[in-house]
């Protein structure tokens, strides 16, 4: 792996402030759902990679997807990239979600705000996913999942699916399954594992739910990252054992992670 | 042909270029990227006579042209590194400088002793840590400490000793001279400078410890000066960083005064940025038909 040059093949805006972005690279080549890249601003001040979620990877045409919102000066720079435009980037990066592991397992993923992206490479890999997604108020990528599998969502504001958050979603499911449902989801079964990526509260929220019913759960994490690649030690998250790596309880999100199973960090 | 190789301290490395501590791990990471025995040396992340958990997240920030990092020396303890960490750097033809730290003399000192009789070139003794309350910067900005902390060291060293100094002092000459006269065999510089951000949105710091250390292309300019100052002011040689990204960068410190530079922050905008460093020395060589990279060293 080396630091390269991706060609931006499309760029649209999907929603308020998130962007779909499809790169030429040869990093896609052995992306894994639920790696990220380290994607460089193109501005020489702004040293530091920004940590961006692989969204979904075509190795044949050699291409990656990436959705992101726009939050400081960096992701602004990117969401300025037209079509033909050239963009650094290190990847791919992180462990990945075990998607090997549990192929023909019903799988609930479930995912808040920016981190639905990584589910949708995850889901391509799994015969039976099936989605719990929270949006504030507008949906996005709400379609690439559609096709995929069920899709059970929610919103802050009620604007679509349960007003609230996904665990409310899900436990209003729980509550009143529907027989003539879509998939095992909206019929009352229970999931055999759980992936999830979203903002940190929802992370715990999803945690506690997976423990209550003993349902393994592997939740990405994020930490601002420095190196991207487990070199500084700046990304790190607490675990409940000594991890393996500076033997203390910290392991590195870029490297260990970010997916971790929800039972050995301390969220 | 060129002669880039170095006398440092009585270790020849075979180009003057080295790895910032603390931004390149043991190497195992960045050895995924290029050939670690393209270096003059690798200088490894400091270790202790224990294990360090470190500080709080966020422990990094960026900077315009930098970042500001408070790791809080984050480290597997020494027992840890000897088997696992030099035995991986001993397959590469490159010198081992092998970064210290503690909280107090005994334990710089008990980590020094355990190095005795290892694959370990020289020794980087840091005393100059922002981010760690006893051990780190106390000792590196007190000329008496600085002396007190040199002797303790290399009274039980059997591998040339450098101390690491502060850049958060009024005058460098001072740490520099009392390194100096504690016995140091080299001195290196610019550690990171003190720092704060501030997420104004959420009146909050940015960093868990709300001062870090700020590092990269910013500080270059401070780290030349200093180089320079510090050189002059000693009669041991000098291994120089702060802010190196491109060959001009490390060449501009040797002409300042350092023997050898050390790539840190740079590593983390470009894996591959060290060895870059070490071709760019080598053609700047060529096109100025400079037949020993030695005649650069101090001469402006
Ligand atoms: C493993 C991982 C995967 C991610 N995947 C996605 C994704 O798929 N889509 C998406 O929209 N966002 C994702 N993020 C968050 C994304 O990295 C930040 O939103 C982005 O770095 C902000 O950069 P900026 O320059 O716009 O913001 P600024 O605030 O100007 O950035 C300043 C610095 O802070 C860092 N930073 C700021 N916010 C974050 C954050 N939330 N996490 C980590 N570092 C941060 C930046 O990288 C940069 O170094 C991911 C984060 C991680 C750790
Ligand atoms: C993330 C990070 C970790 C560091 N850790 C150490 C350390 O463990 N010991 C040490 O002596 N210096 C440490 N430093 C300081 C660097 O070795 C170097 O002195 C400083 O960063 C200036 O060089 P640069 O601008 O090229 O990075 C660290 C710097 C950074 C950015
Ligand atoms: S970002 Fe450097 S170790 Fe993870």
């Amino acid at each position: 792996m080396q630091k390269e040059t991706g060609r931006v093949v499309s760029q649209k805006k999907i929603a308020e402030d998130i962007f779909d972005l499809r790169i030429r690279t040869s990093a896609a080549k052995d992306a894994r759902p639920g790696q990220f890249l380290m994607v460089f601003t193109g501005d020489e001040s702004r040293l530091l990679g920004r940590p961006i979620s692989i969204c979904e990877a075509d190795a044949k045409k050699g291409e990656l997807r990436l959705v992101y919102r726009q939050m400081g000066a960096g992701t602004r720079a990117l969401a300025a990239l037209a079509e033909g435009g050239c963009v650094e980037l290190l990847g791919p990066l992180g462990n990945g979600f075990p998607v090997k592991d549990f192929q023909d397992r019903r799988v609930l993923l479930i995912g808040g705000g920016i981190g639905i992206p990584p589910l949708v490479g995850a889901a391509w890999q799994l015969s039976r996913p099936a989605f719990a997604v929270g949006y504030r108020s507008e949906s996005y990528l709400l379609e690439d999942l559609e096709r995929i599998g069920e899709v059970l969502a929610a919103t802050e504001d009620g604007s679509l699916g349960t007003r609230g958050n996904v665990i409310d979603a899900l436990l209003a499911l729980e509550a009143e399954p529907k027989a003539g449902g879509a998939g095992w989801l909206t019929r009352g079964l229970c999931p055999e594992v759980i992936f999830a990526c979203g903002p940190m509260p929802m992370l715990r929220a999803v945690a506690a739910y997976a423990k209550e019913r003993a349902i393994p759960c592997f939740v990405s994490l994020e930490e601002r990252m420095a190196c991207g690649v487990g070199a500084c030690l700046g990304c790190v998250t607490k675990t409940k054992e000594t991890d393996g790596h500076s033997h203390v309880k910290n392991a590195r999100v870029c490297k260990e992670g970010p997916v971790f199973d929800s039972r050995e960090v301390a969220l | 042909m060129v002669n880039l190789a170095v006398d440092f301290c009585g270790v020849t490395l075979k180009n003057p270029v080295t790895t910032a501590s603390g931004t390149f791990g043991s190497g195992m990471e960045y050895g995924e990227f290029f050939d670690l025995s393209r270096l003059g040396a690798v200088t490894t992340k400091g270790v202790a006579n224990v294990p360090w958990e470190g500080n709080p997240t966020p422990r990094v920030a960026e900077t315009p042209s930098g970042m500001l990092n408070a790791i809080g020396l984050q480290n597997p303890g020494i027992d840890v590194f000897l088997e696992r960490d030099l035995p991986y750097l001993a397959k590469y033809d490159t010198k081992v400088i092998v970064n210290v730290c503690g909280h107090a003399e005994e334990e710089y000192v008990e980590v020094v002793e355990k190095l005795a009789d290892e694959p370990a070139d020289l020794l980087e003794i840091n005393i100059s840590c922002p981010n760690v309350k006893a051990g780190g910067i106390a000792f590196g900005t007190d000329p008496k400490a600085v002396e007190a902390i040199t002797r303790a060291v290399k009274a039980k060293a059997r591998q040339p000793v450098i101390m690491k100094l502060s850049p958060n002092v009024t005058d460098i000459k001072e740490t520099a001279k009392a390194a100096e006269a504690g016995g140091a065999d080299a001195i290196s510089l610019i550690n990171t400078l003190t720092g704060m951000k501030i997420d104004v949105e959420r009146r909050r710091f940015l960093l868990a410890n709300r001062t870090g250390g700020l590092s990269g292309p910013a500080i270059h300019p401070i780290a030349v000066r200093m180089v320079y100052e510090a050189s002059h002011a000693v009669g041991i040689p000098v291994l120089g960083m702060g802010g190196v990204r491109t060959a001009e960068d490390a060449i501009e410190l040797m002409m300042a005064g350092a023997a050898v530079v050390a790539v840190g922050t740079a590593n983390f905008h470009d894996p591959l940025a060290a060895a870059k460093v070490v071709d760019g020395i080598r053609e700047f060589c060529v096109k100025h038909e400079i037949r020993d990279v030695r005649d650069i060293i101090g001469c402006v």
